[in-house]
């Protein structure tokens, strides 16, 4: 096996690693604001994804140029969540944890079905976009631009990200999750804090969504697997940990890739898990999480 | 100390660069009803939880009738006679009063039905044989306190660890809980109390032990410990020590 | 020592003739349904009431909530198919050997997720169940993708065989689903009932009163994973094939939870309650709506889950005046 081959497996593992860390940004941010474990969160990937293509195919508005788009309505169905299920999950007074699991649960299994219904379960893809068919070449290692375009984005919002928890907002955020309760005393609105929370821990994955739907293909259950995904590199990094979530998922893809390569591409799961369980063993929290 | 069925030996613990307790050594008697006081972050707490096995001392070492009990767990230390109550009431919700103190009689029987006789035999004792089967979320607060008492006494406990059993209650039900201590005490049990407040203690201990920032201030009868300068400046703020 | 009867002695006694009742009349059921179909929903519910029983005593008392628990049914329907099918070993014997691997498997996995807590323990049994649905999918021995199909030889209790008749899987599910019922109202009953609601309700408190924690979660996993294990082989045999996805899925984890979650977790009648109400409208949505895979039955099957969850967080046994248990009255502090 040649050394070019080893490296742009490698850094296609790390492009891909990318996305995972923001798919898992928004489920770390909204796990470490309130102790909620978005089960749809993958679904809201696949609206997110659903949504490029809906728009593509309507209006030829390329992906990359829908990013505020997508991310804009991501947020809103975020808030929206929070506001019509989340809150009355928190508020109800028996078994919060569990009905929290449950309900997240109930609605990625209605969301894939209204994608189905919506959509059929056919493959959809978008190959036409100003990012298809184009690579990028350095020597002999030649990656896809829709991939190198989707890492890149995917670290800018992280640095996005890592600017709102410099806002005002961002300290606000903060002050919530030391302790919800006491943030009312300061004049800080909880529920406004959630909402908004929830409202930036979906268009983080809009942005994602966006991204991979240049590349990847898109169906109902296509959230499942990238949410997995998610919740390995969300424990591994250290729930509610930004910078624990962005090591992670670089971590996941780079084993991914290499799993794929040297051992089997159907094992390439097998990979993240193994790290996962070894992780688990030695730091119960994450490599980042606070103890 | 003739016969001390609880010694504390030069005991220190820290929380990352917080020093909880720092080299704290006494004797706790048999039968004595010990009280073990202090302002807020003198340490009481964190003394407790070691003594009662849920934390492990840094340095030194707890002896239970001559045994080492520190560092062995909590399980254990209850195992061999260690009882407590929590400062901030930790009853278990989902379970009737009755099935509260039934997990504590599980620590000396398997058998249930043992189990649940022990356990109503505590509950008459602690004044709560009429609520046996009322949800523990019910109770009001100072039944919620007894409720802890109960379910501490139905592992047979020599020693009784009790943090801040009287505080925030009524003086009516604060009377109610000190005769409820010096009943445990007739059965044979050695009670030592945390309480912040100390006019509450006073009438109801043998003895005290005075905590100020983690370490020993001093020891003695209530009387002596009041009137001890250093516990009125430490404890009550300089303006009290003339 | 002799205990007068109290509230909790009366309670398990009328528990006891409830369950008896039920069981008789459980039994009569079928015999005025000749519909095949519906006689087939019974025996479907009737597993899950089983199944969901076994999640409740690690997800309800014990209040570890397992997203894994397909691993455990997994495990054991290939077990006892491939002892059958492989080995000649009939199944009722397999089925031992189902719950053993069942109950190893489960003391496997809460080894390392025990010392997790809340969502952290959650999300590693998803994790574990994922892996080993992975691992099942390449493993030669167990067929990979492609599963295994027990061939139909001839109609025999020996080899739990009854290809025409849908009656005595009836009579076997209901055995299933009372045994795991007898088990649920013993342990309740017992010092590791006792132990477990505690360290759901307070793990501090429950260790100073000298409940071993960890011991208890792991007996509570051992017989989880065994009445889940056998639970699988009955469905192999009822079935008569088994392969990764059927067996493995996550969406299988879930519908084992959903049942006592619904129904009340915690609770000695909500899986049953919650298995009674759930597997028919799943599978006659399925049947209605879903018919053409346009995705309806998932939305209204989503849409119940979410409604039930919020309207009535503490399970539908409360409906009845039941006083639910571990998971009734408070909420927990996961």
């Amino acid at each position: 096996m040649s050394t070019a081959i080893v490296v742009q497996v490698a850094l296609g593992g790390l492009l891909m690693g990318l996305v995972y860390a923001l798919v898992a940004a928004g489920l770390s941010l909204i796990f470490g604001l309130m102790d909620v474990v978005n089960f749809a969160h993958g679904e809201l990937l696949m609206l997110a994804m659903y949504a490029t293509f809906v728009i593509h195919e309507n209006s030829g508005l390329d992906p990359l140029l829908q990013l505020p788009l997508v991310a804009a309505l991501l947020f809103g169905i975020g808030v929206a969540i929070y506001r019509g299920l989340i809150a009355r999950a928190l508020g109800v007074r028996f078994n919060t944890g569990m009905v929290q699991i449950f309900v997240t649960f109930g609605l990625s299994i209605f969301l894939v079905g209204a994608a189905q219904l919506a959509f059929g379960a056919d493959f959809r893809s978008i190959s036409n976009g100003l990012l298809a068919n184009r690579t990028v070449a350095m020597g002999a290692i030649v990656l896809p631009l829709s991939q190198v375009a989707a890492g890149l984005v995917c670290l800018i919002a992280f640095a996005a990200l890592a600017l709102i928890s410099r806002t005002e907002f961002g300290r606000a955020l903060e002050a919530t999750r030391e302790d919800r309760d006491a943030v009312a005393l300061i004049g800080i609105d909880r529920d406004r804090v959630f909402s908004i929370g929830w409202g930036i821990g979906a268009a983080t994955v809009g942005i994602a969504g966006v991204m991979l739907a240049s590349f990847y293909y898109i169906s109902p259950t296509v959230g499942g697997n990238f949410a997995l995904i998610a919740y390995v590199t969300v424990a591994l990094g250290g729930f509610g940990s930004l910078l624990g979530a962005l090591v992670a998922g670089i971590l996941v893809g780079l084993v991914e890739a290499m799993t794929a390569l040297f051992i089997d591409p159907s094992l390439k799961q097998i990979g993240i898990f193994a790290i996962y369980v070894l992780v688990l063993m030695i730091r119960p929290r994450g490599l980042f999480g606070r103890l | 100390m003739p016969d001390p069925v609880l010694q504390i030996r030069n005991v220190s613990k820290s929380f990352g660069s917080i020093a909880a307790n720092v080299d704290v050594t006494f004797d706790v008697g048999r039968g004595e009803i010990l009280g073990l006081i202090g302002p807020n972050g003198a340490g009481k707490s964190s003394l407790f939880n070691s003594i009662a096995g849920a934390d492990t001392p840094d340095r030194g070492e707890i002896l239970l009738d001559g045994r080492r009990i520190s560092g062995l767990g909590a399980v254990a230390c209850t195992r061999l006679g260690i009882g407590r109550t929590f400062q901030v009431v930790r009853s278990f919700d989902s379970m009737t009063v009755l099935e509260n103190v039934m997990v504590g009689a599980f620590a000396r029987t398997s058998r249930t039905r043992q189990a649940m006789a022990r356990a109503l035999e505590v509950l008459a004792f602690c004044g709560l044989g009429g609520r046996a089967d009322m949800p523990a979320h019910a109770l009001t607060p100072p039944e919620k306190r007894r409720l802890e008492v109960a379910r501490a006494l139905a592992t047979e406990p020599h020693v009784l660890l009790l943090d801040e059993m009287l505080t925030g209650l009524t003086p009516t039900e604060a009377q109610a809980g000190m005769q409820l201590v010096r009943d445990v005490r007739a059965r044979g049990v050695t009670i030592v109390m945390v309480e912040h407040v100390m006019e509450v203690l006073l009438p109801l201990i043998d003895r005290a032990v005075v905590l100020h920032l983690g370490r020993k201030l001093t020891e003695g009868s209530p009387a002596e410990v009041v009137r001890n300068p250093e516990v009125i400046r430490a404890y009550l703020g300089d303006r009290y020590a003339t | 020592m002799t205990v007068r009867p109290n509230a909790i002695t009366m309670r398990r006694r009328r528990e006891l003739i409830g369950g008896a009742v039920l069981l008789v009349l459980l039994a009569l059921l079928p015999l005025p349904i000749a519909n095949a179909y519906l006689r087939g929903l019974i025996v479907l519910t009737l597993l899950y009431a089983g199944l969901s029983q076994g999640w409740n005593i690690l997800g309800g008392y014990c209040g570890q909530i397992s997203l894994g628990h397909a691993l455990y049914f997994g495990i054991g329907a290939y077990a006892s198919a491939i002892l059958f099918t492989r080995y000649g070993i009939p199944p009722p014997l397999g089925m031992f050997a189902s719950a053993a691997l069942g109950a190893l498997a489960a003391l496997l996995v809460g080894w390392p997720c025990f010392r997790l807590s809340g969502h952290y323990y959650a999300i590693a049994t998803l994790v574990m169940g994922m892996m080993v649905l992975l691992l099942a999918q390449n493993w030669g021995f167990v067929n990979a993708a492609m599963g295994i199909t027990i061939p139909f030889r001839k109609q025999s209790w020996v080899d739990l065989e009854f290809r025409i008749a849908v009656l005595p899987f009836h009579y076997l599910m209901l055995a299933y689903a009372a045994i795991a019922w007898a088990i649920a109202w013993v342990v309740e009953g017992s010092r590791w009932g006792f132990s477990w609601r505690a360290v759901k309700d307070d793990v501090a408190a429950a260790e100073s009163l000298a409940v071993r924690v960890f011991p208890s979660k792991m007996a509570a996993a051992a017989i989880s994973g065994a009445i889940t294990a056998v639970g699988g082989a009955l469905y192999a045999q009822y079935v008569g094939f088994i392969d990764p996805d059927s067996g493995l899925g996550l969406s299988l984890s879930v519908l084992i939870a959903l049942p006592a979650v619904v129904g009340g977790v915690g609770t000695l009648w909500g899986p049953i309650v919650g298995a009674a109400v759930l597997i028919p409208v799943q599978q006659l949505s399925v049947a209605w709506l879903g018919g053409s895979g346009n995705g309806v039955d998932l939305m209204f099957y989503g849409a119940l889950i979410m409604a039930l969850a919020l309207a009535r967080p503490q399970g539908l046994v409360s409906l009845f005046g039941a006083r639910s248990r571990a998971g009734g009255e408070v909420a927990d502090r996961a």
